[in-house]
Order: structure tokens, then sequence, then C-alpha cells
């Protein structure tokens, strides 16, 4: 079993919902980023989405974008992200850790090294954003070759023929994008979320998380109440750029975004009510 | 086994039904987008095949745009620089000044057919962006161009005349805020707006269907030469000659030849300050293939995957991919890809206005200029089409800087 099935199986007995939180490798700066990992595991994360900055994050709105400028500064290449998640394993060896990023990156690696490196670093999981089920197939086979899961975005546009060809080629958990838009954009609608999500159940076999929209307490119960994971990203990005020029007390501070999220989504009466 | 001629026949018939042209092109997008490419791909696969859409964009090509352009004989030009006989396909005379509006044409016609009532379009110097305001206007639908910070700052005559059109004209600050990153910003509208908006791509880049459906699109540049040069010099070219930025000219131009062995075909990039330099504008010649803007293709990229900023005095070249076809055509060897130097390419703009009265865009000045060395190189009875891609008065305020002329 996969540490991201072992964790979806483990919560599932708990009755709890998955809480991901998204950070953008190097950003502000490389010193900040494992630090800040281990701190939000301590605020209540069950998984981790690290972001691998790219030049060109076409899917991203205004929030992740200069995210990704701010560690682009530094240089932070993908040997740079996998050198930061082999130093958060020497002490985190539970914790499920998603790369998330763009394509090219990758292509310019190669497949197969990348795949090497990544199971050697204790990547669990890796989603490609600007790659559909279409062209997945090598990248697929190279990632399953080395226990790590090929993470598939569904989108309120993906018919149920495209969730079962992402459920047959897809593992860990299946990641719903809550809206037509960027990430960070304010267009959040839990019942359309919750009405695609009953859709989407009745073809994979996968937990589905939900990102995008996900900006505050209320909301990640909300969604919480609905989907199996809610990942976080913008709304904690925002807060680490606040105090980018601070660095230091980002993994103190930045974790109480999730923290305050873990709270209300772990309140039986909210969680109930939405 | 595979005879010549099959091999000939495959290469008109690329891409294949997902969009791949070898290994290259594809839909490398959010999953978002992929319905929404798929609706596209089958409304165009219906229109292209329809005679009422045809005959609407016929008569519109020719009552609008001004077509059939000229093929001209550039007689003085040709004997000055002494070998082949040179001749200019004129789309520098197309309605809104450059071969740009054969697509807009087109793709705002086919959004008007599948129902959307708004435009929206990428543009680096601004062609592309007036020749879609342009279509918008006479169409009577909302319009919104992104262009970069960087470049609106240095096209702001062609910020004026979007606006005049009635285009909303977005300033893009993300990144190198260049085409790229308008490009980016365009995609995030469309992911946001993809019910109700059609995204009208420039070039013969992006996630299928769009290299082949632009292509198709542009291709009348080369029938129409096809049937002027058999009909003025009474054979088939030797040689084409078309600036490659993201390659639709060019393409538009060699297609309708591909199958045709006899024909020599070369791509000009954006040499900038020389290969040797690293400033330029050259995937095919000195980048490499990676996943950008939702295909894959050649690209300006760092041993990170990051994508590098491009340097080109032409804004129309000063993009870091290529439309996949040419990477295709590239690595197969059909066509060769050359680059000049934003120097040669200015020469070239010199000599043409003064021998032939013609000023050429700076970006087909990079064809003219590959002409100039080719020309010498060949016999009087042979024949070069160069494609004259745009004209150049957009872009005298550059070369009056570059000499230090205030205009």
């Amino acid at each position: 079993m996969s540490r991201i099935e072992a964790r979806f199986a483990g919560l599932r007995g708990a009755g709890r919902t998955a809480l991901i939180p998204y950070v953008t490798a190097g950003d502000p700066e490389p010193s900040v980023t494992v630090p800040l990992l281990h701190a939000l595991v301590e605020a209540g994360a069950d998984l981790l989405e690290i972001g691998v900055p790219f030049s060109d994050p076409m899917a991203d709105g205004p929030v992740i974008q200069a995210a990704c400028e701010r560690a682009l500064k530094h240089h932070v290449s993908l040997h740079g992200v996998l050198d930061m998640v082999r130093e958060f394993r020497r002490r985190d060896a539970d914790t499920p850790i998603v790369l998330m990023g763009y394509l090219n990156p990758v292509e310019v690696m190669g497949y197969e090294d990348f795949a090497v490196a990544a199971e050697e670093a204790g990547v669990d999981g890796v989603l490609t954003v600007d790659l559909p089920p279409e062209e997945a197939g090598e990248l697929v086979g190279a990632l399953k070759a080395h226990g790590i899961d090929p993470i598939f975005l569904a989108a309120p546009t993906s018919d149920a023929a495209r969730i079962e060809t992402m459920d047959a080629l897809g593992g860990g958990f299946l990641y719903y994008v809550s809206f037509k838009g960027v990430t960070g954009a304010n267009r959040l609608d839990v019942q359309a979320v919750a009405d695609k999500l009953a859709e989407i159940r009745g073809h994979t076999r996968l937990p589905v998380g939900v990102g995008f929209g996900i900006h505050d307490p209320e909301s990640a119960a909300r969604v919480a109440a609905v989907a199996d994971a809610v990942v976080v990203g913008s709304a904690l990005v925002k807060r680490i750029a606040e105090l980018a020029d601070a660095p230091q007390r980002i993994p103190a501070e930045a974790p109480a975004v999730i923290a305050a999220m873990r709270a209300a989504m772990d309140e039986p009466f909210s969680a109930a009510s939405a | 086994m595979a005879t010549q001629a099959d091999e000939l026949e495959a290469l008109m018939a690329q891409p294949d039904a997902r969009g791949h042209f070898g290994p290259y092109g594809g839909r490398f997008v959010a999953e978002t987008l992929m319905g929404p490419l798929e609706e596209l791909r089958q409304a165009w696969e219906q229109f292209r095949a329809d005679p009422e859409f045809l005959a609407e964009l016929d008569e519109d090509l020719a009552r609008f745009v001004g077509r059939p352009s000229p093929l001209y004989p550039a007689r003085r030009w040709s004997d000055k620089l002494g070998g082949a006989r040179v001749w200019l396909k004129r789309e520098d005379l197309n309605h809104t000044g450059a071969h740009k509006v054969n697509n807009t044409v087109g793709q705002a016609l086919l959004a008007r057919r599948m129902g959307k009532k708004r435009v929206i379009a990428e543009t680096g110097a601004g062609q592309h962006g007036v020749a879609t305001a342009t279509v918008a206007a006479r169409l009577g639908m909302e319009c919104v161009v992104y262009m970069g910070a960087e470049d609106i700052r240095r096209q702001a005559i062609n910020v004026y005349r979007m606006r005049l059109l009635g285009a909303e004209v977005v300033s893009v600050e993300s990144g190198s805020k260049t085409l790229k990153d308008a490009l980016n910003e365009a995609m995030r509208d469309w992911v946001t707006n993809v019910d109700d908006t059609f995204y009208i791509i420039g070039t013969v880049a992006g996630p299928h269907p769009y290299p082949a459906m632009v292509r198709d699109f542009q291709t009348v540049i080369g029938r129409e030469a096809r049937a002027q040069i058999l009909a003025q010099a009474g054979q088939r070219p030797d040689a084409l000659i078309a600036c490659v930025g993201g390659g639709s000219n060019a393409i538009g131009l060699f297609h309708p030849f591909l199958s045709d062995e006899a024909v020599a075909i070369y791509g000009v990039e954006g040499g900038g300050e020389g290969i040797e330099s690293g400033r330029h504008a050259a995937p095919l010649c000195a980048g490499s293939p990676g996943v950008l803007h939702g295909n894959r293709t050649y690209l300006m990229e760092d041993a990170d995957g990051q994508i590098i900023e491009t340097h080109s005095v032409s804004a129309g070249l000063d993009y870091p991919g290529v439309g996949p076809e040419h990477a295709w055509l590239k690595d197969i060897g059909r066509v060769q890809y050359v680059a000049v130097t934003d120097e040669q390419a200015l020469a070239a703009f010199h000599d043409l206005t003064r021998t032939e009265g013609i000023m050429p865009a700076l970006e087909s000045s990079h064809a003219l200029a590959y002409a100039m060395q080719l020309a010498p190189t060949m016999k009087a009875d042979q024949h070069i089409v160069v494609n004259l891609s745009g004209r150049g008065d957009k872009d005298i305020h550059t070369v009056a800087a570059l000499e230090g002329i205030k205009v």
C-alpha cells in the first residue's frame, strides 16, 4: 500500500477529511521550505503538496504566479525541489508528499531519470497540471514502475469517460478542480461541487480531493463535508507573501492559516451543517 | 515498403487525430480545457467541409481582406542581387497590413457559428491584436486583447488602434511582460470564461486543433502563390523563403508545396545579436524540445526546463517557441531552418525599401535578408518566392531609434 493510500485509509477509519496545504518550493527563499513543511504537519496537514516553480504557470492565478517568480529568483530547479523532499524525509517518514507543477521541467530531466530521483527522494505522488491523460501514458508508466502515484486533475468539464480514464491511469487520489478558472479565484460553489462529486464517485475507486477557491475556515469546512480531501494553496501562499520580507517568521506564523481550517473541518457541528 | 510517393503523401496528412506532427504538437493543457478543445476540433472539422462556411470565408477574404494578394516580380532587386529571380508574395497589401488577418477572419467566422459572443487574443507587436480587434468590430463581438506591459510600452500606436476598434487591451505584468506572458494570460481568461468565449490564437502553435486550424486558414497564401508563379513565370519556384516566429506565414506559404520535392524551402528565424551570443529568438536553430503553451515543440529553455527570454529586433519573432509542424519539418529535413541577425534584417529592410519602393515589416525583412544570401548562389533562370508577410509602417519608430533619429 502506498503512503498516500495508507494515509487515506487511516483518515477514513478516523472519520476525518484530509487537509492538504500547497506551498511553492523555495518561496520566498529556499531555506524556508523544509521548516515550513514540518510546521504545516504540526498545524494539521495530512499530506503536503509542493509546487515546482515554473516560468510560465498557465493554470495559476496571480498569487501562485508571484510565488513562482520569487522562487525562480533563487534558481530553484526540479533537482533543488527533490533535495528539499530528501531533507524533509530525514525527520518525517510518514507524511505523503505530492509534487505539483508543469510538465516541461520533468520533460527536460527525462521521465525515467525523474521517476528514479523522485522515488529515492521520498516523493509519493506527482501531479502535472498540463498533462492530461491522453498524453500521460509514458510518464505514468515511469512513475508507477517506481511506486509513485500519478495524480490527475478532474474538472467541471470532465465527462464520465474521462473520469474513468483517469481512474485507470491514476493513483493516490483524484484532484477535482472546483470551478472553471485559475488557482486563487473566488468562484467556489459548494453545492455545484457536491453534485459533481456525486457523479465522479460513480466512476472512480480513488478518494476525491477538492482544490481551487478554498480560502478560509468556513469554505474548508463546507468542502470537507463532501470531499475526501481539501487542498489549500493561494490562501496559504498569500500569507507567505505577506511575510516575504521576514522569511524567518514564516514557519512559525504562516501555518496558522492551516490550523484554523483544520479546527473548522474537525468541528462536528460545522461539518454536519454544511 | 513505403514508396517515395507515400512519404510525400504523408507530409500532407499531418497531424494525426490527436494533433501530433511526429513527436510534436498534441494537447498539453489543464483538464478544464480538454472538453472545450474537443468541441472546437469538432466544429472546425464540420465547417471546413461546409460549402456555405467556405463561401462566406472566401467572400470575406476577397472583399474585406483584399485577396488574392499579388505575386510581385522584384526586378530591380533581383538584378542587383544577381542570380535567381525573386518574387514577393504581397501579404503586406492585405487589410490591416499583414497575413494575420487571413486567420482572424476565419476564426471569427467560426466563433460566430459556434455561438460565441466574446473573442480574446494574445499579441506581441500588436499585429494579431489589431487583426482580431478589426474582425471583432466588424462582427459586433466583444474583444479583449492581452499584451505584455513591455510590448504596450514599445507599441503604443497599435495599442491605440485596437482601442479605436473597440477592443479592451489588458496589460500583462507577469513574467517577462512580453508575448509568452500575454499567451499565458489569454489562456487564463479562456479557462475562466470558456462557456461564452472563443480564443483566437494568432499563430500555428498551442494545443490541437490550433496548429492545424490556423495553418488551414493561412494556406491560402501558398495556394495563390502556386497558381500565380505558374501563370507568371511559367514554372514552379525553385525555392521558398519565409520568416518564422510562431510560424503561421511560413506554414501558409510552405504547406501547398511540401510534397513538391523539387522546391527547396527555407524558414528564417530571428538571430538577434547572433546565435553564438545566446541573445536570439531561434528555437529551431539553437533550442531543444519541450512542452509549452499546449504543445510539444522546440523551445528556448535552460537546463532546468525554465523558458528563457528571447531577443529580436522584430517583436513578431520574439517568441521562445515555434509551431509544432515546423519542429517536425526540421527533424525530417523537409525544410531548412536558418537564422539571420538583427543587423542583416535591417540591411534588407533598407535595401528593399530603396530598390523597390516597398517597405517590409522587420519580421519579413528576415526572409528578405536570407534571399540576399541565397539568390546570388542560384542561376538566372531559377525563381525564389519570398513571403512579404507584412508592411513596415509599424516599425518606422524602431528603425529610426536604432539609427539615432527622433521621429
